[in-house]
């Protein structure tokens, strides 16, 4: 029973991760139909300053809201510099970002080196505690990763839902056309987007750096996350983001805790499950 | 005419390159470029960019591997000559399989679902350890000797690798003119009309998807014969973008641009240490690939087709301005 509540809270806490890193995915996905294959070097490149600055001033909330800032800002860049000029051309824009999350990736190599970097915590989020009810010890850390992709959520919820930024980003999603013809800077706001969704990807770089550690790859694992997130929850909408992250964390936790083999078959098994029944994810509006 | 005119020069290549060049980069690029040709052929006449064409050759680079001669002691040891059928044979299932997978799927769709399953392949063979060996994989897979003569020679492989993209290439040419092949490329331009016909889409994006395993699993074949090895890291993401960036490189309008792409991309990697540090050969790829995307989203061989047109008839405008994705 412990061990399957531990395994539990494993699977949640990485669905906080997944669903951090796959709502800026999906947000982006949503208003530009932009599939960025650079968001994991976002993510990672987030990670890494935040991890810099926090060895450097010894800040960690400083250090998640660098990370962000870092990543919003080369988003921004990606957007502006590169994929806008080819907005309407998909494909193309999805090979332009593979190039720049190779160019990205390398560079960081480059810079960071190879190691593996793990933020240090705050006295607050250092150490663990029993849990009421549950009785089971879990560390600070997860539990405060859980409750900020909460707040992330119900933030980003906020926002889309309720403010005027919001509803000009679902009206782009609707009828991108009639929001130009309004006479919206439709560019701009693109950029904005693209900033909003690195600045998501960069400060779960910078919390799974704490909770987890991060290293070269962790880009390629969380941009995979992320993707098969958004399949199964349906793209472009952040309640899927949401629903797929937790099917997909807790898949994943319990497949490596029951069946350590097969643990990766269960992520994928579900995917196709759900492309078989529902192709454009559980959540999702159909494709045309 | 045109074959031959291609095909003299590069049979009397053995005769001007020494082994390092015959084998580093000729041979390379030629196998390379029938890997990358299952995905331009996919691009090109399905209109669908897959992720998975490294996970078929895989597929048919581990059948070789376990049902042929290796040093981990792994496998069921088989005669060559049935080996490569059921090679084949299996990348060909897989590539099915992934059609089927991704048969709803169009377009970025497509290539999120694809890549997922390449993903999700590289890191079952790295856990499975009854078939793949896990992380280590198979090494010392050794081409077989036919009259005393290894096909892993430099000439044997040589001629072997420019025969298979020879044929490879005459197959597709024969397959998309086949009535198969004809409905395959109406299900590109035009899928509703296809299903109004009453005809199924299913069936000819599982042909596609088929037939590219197909294609891949004849390089997957050669490359472990050239690697002489194969582990998760031949189905990873490296090779994954490896093929991707070839067939951008030599454009994705046309099979031949594969061989292009293979050729450049080879040499590059080759003499990579000449321009920039070895280590940051994937900052290099990356930048020749974002440049080949911005500037050229045709591939070099959409650039040459222009340059040829335009030297024929100097008024001709470029017509490297029509979209990417048709």
């Amino acid at each position: 029973m412990t061990l399957f509540l531990i395994v539990t809270l494993n699977g949640l806490t990485l669905a906080a991760l997944y669903f951090l890193a796959a709502s800026g995915f999906s947000l982006i996905f949503g208003l530009m139909r932009t599939v960025n294959m650079a968001h994991g070097a976002l993510l990672l490149l987030g990670g890494y300053v935040g991890y810099s600055i926090v060895d450097v001033t010894g800040s960690w909330g400083l250090g998640v809201l660098g990370g962000g800032l870092a990543a919003a800002l080369a988003g921004a860049l990606v957007q502006a510099g590169v994929l806008g000029w080819m907005q309407g051309d998909e494909l193309r824009q999805t090979l332009a970002s593979i190039a720049i999350s190779i160019i990205m990736a390398d560079l960081m190599l480059w810079y960071w080196g190879g190691l593996t970097y793990q933020v240090a915590l705050p006295e607050a989020l250092a150490g663990g505690q029993r849990l009421p009810i549950l009785g089971v010890g879990y560390a600070n850390i997860r539990l405060a990763l859980m409750a900020f992709a909460l707040a992330t959520g119900l933030a980003l919820w906020f926002l889309i839902q309720r403010t005027r930024f919001g509803a000009v980003i679902r009206a782009g999603v609707d009828d991108q056309d009639m929001l130009r013809a309004l006479g919206y800077p439709i560019g701009r706001i693109f950029v904005l987007v693209f900033a909003l969704g690195g600045m998501l990807a960069g400060m779960a770089g910078v919390v799974a750096a704490s909770a987890l550690s991060i290293a070269p790859g962790t880009d390629l694992q969380f941009l995979l996350s992320s993707l098969v997130v958004v399949i199964v929850g349906g793209m472009g909408s952040i309640g899927g983001a949401a629903l797929g992250a937790l099917l997909v964390g807790l898949a994943e936790q319990y497949g490596l805790a029951y069946a350590p083999t097969y643990g990766v078959v269960f992520t994928f098994a579900i995917m196709v499950l759900v492309l078989a029944v529902r192709p454009q994810g559980l959540l999702g509006k159909a494709e045309q | 005419m045109r074959p031959a005119v291609v095909l003299l020069p590069l049979l009397a290549l053995p005769l001007l390159l020494n082994d390092f060049w015959l084998t580093q980069v000729a041979t390379r690029a030629l196998i390379l470029g029938v890997m990358a040709l299952s995905l331009s052929f996919l691009a090109t006449y399905l209109g669908v960019v897959s992720f998975a064409q490294a996970t078929m050759a895989g597929v048919a680079g581990y059948t070789m591997a376990y049902f042929g001669p290796n040093t981990v002691g792994l496998g069921v040891p088989l005669p060559f000559w049935v080996t490569i059928p059921i090679a084949l044979a299996l990348a060909t299932v897989s590539g099915a399989l992934v059609g089927l997978i991704a048969r709803r799927s169009r377009g970025i769709y497509a290539i999120m679902i694809t890549l997922a399953i390449g993903v999700a392949f590289f890191y079952f063979t790295r856990q499975n350890y009854t078939f793949f060996n896990g992380w280590t994989g198979f090494s010392g897979v050794r081409a077989p000797e036919i009259a005393g003569i290894s096909l892993r020679d430099p000439l044997p492989l040589y001629l072997l690798s420019l025969a298979t993209a020879g044929l490879a290439l005459a197959l597709v040419s024969g397959f998309v003119r086949s009535p198969l092949g004809l409905t395959i490329q109406a299900v590109r331009d035009a899928p509703g009309r296809v299903l109004a016909l009453g005809i199924s889409v299913t069936t000819p994006i599982v042909a596609a998807f088929a037939f590219s395993g197909f294609l891949a699993g004849a390089g997957g074949i050669l490359n472990v014969w050239y690697q002489e090895r194969i582990s998760s890291f031949s189905v990873g993401l490296g090779p994954i973008i490896d093929i991707l960036i070839i067939s951008v490189i030599g454009g994705l309008r046309h099979p031949a641009g594969a061989f292009v792409g293979a050729v450049v991309f080879v040499l590059l990697d080759t003499f990579a240490v000449d321009l920039i540090d070895r280590e940051r050969f994937n900052t290099l790829i990356g930048c020749v690939l974002l440049l080949i995307v911005v500037v050229a989203p045709g591939g070099l061989h959409q650039l040459g087709a222009d340059w040829i047109a335009r030297l024929r008839s100097p008024d001709a405008k470029s017509k490297s301005s029509v979209r990417a994705n048709s």
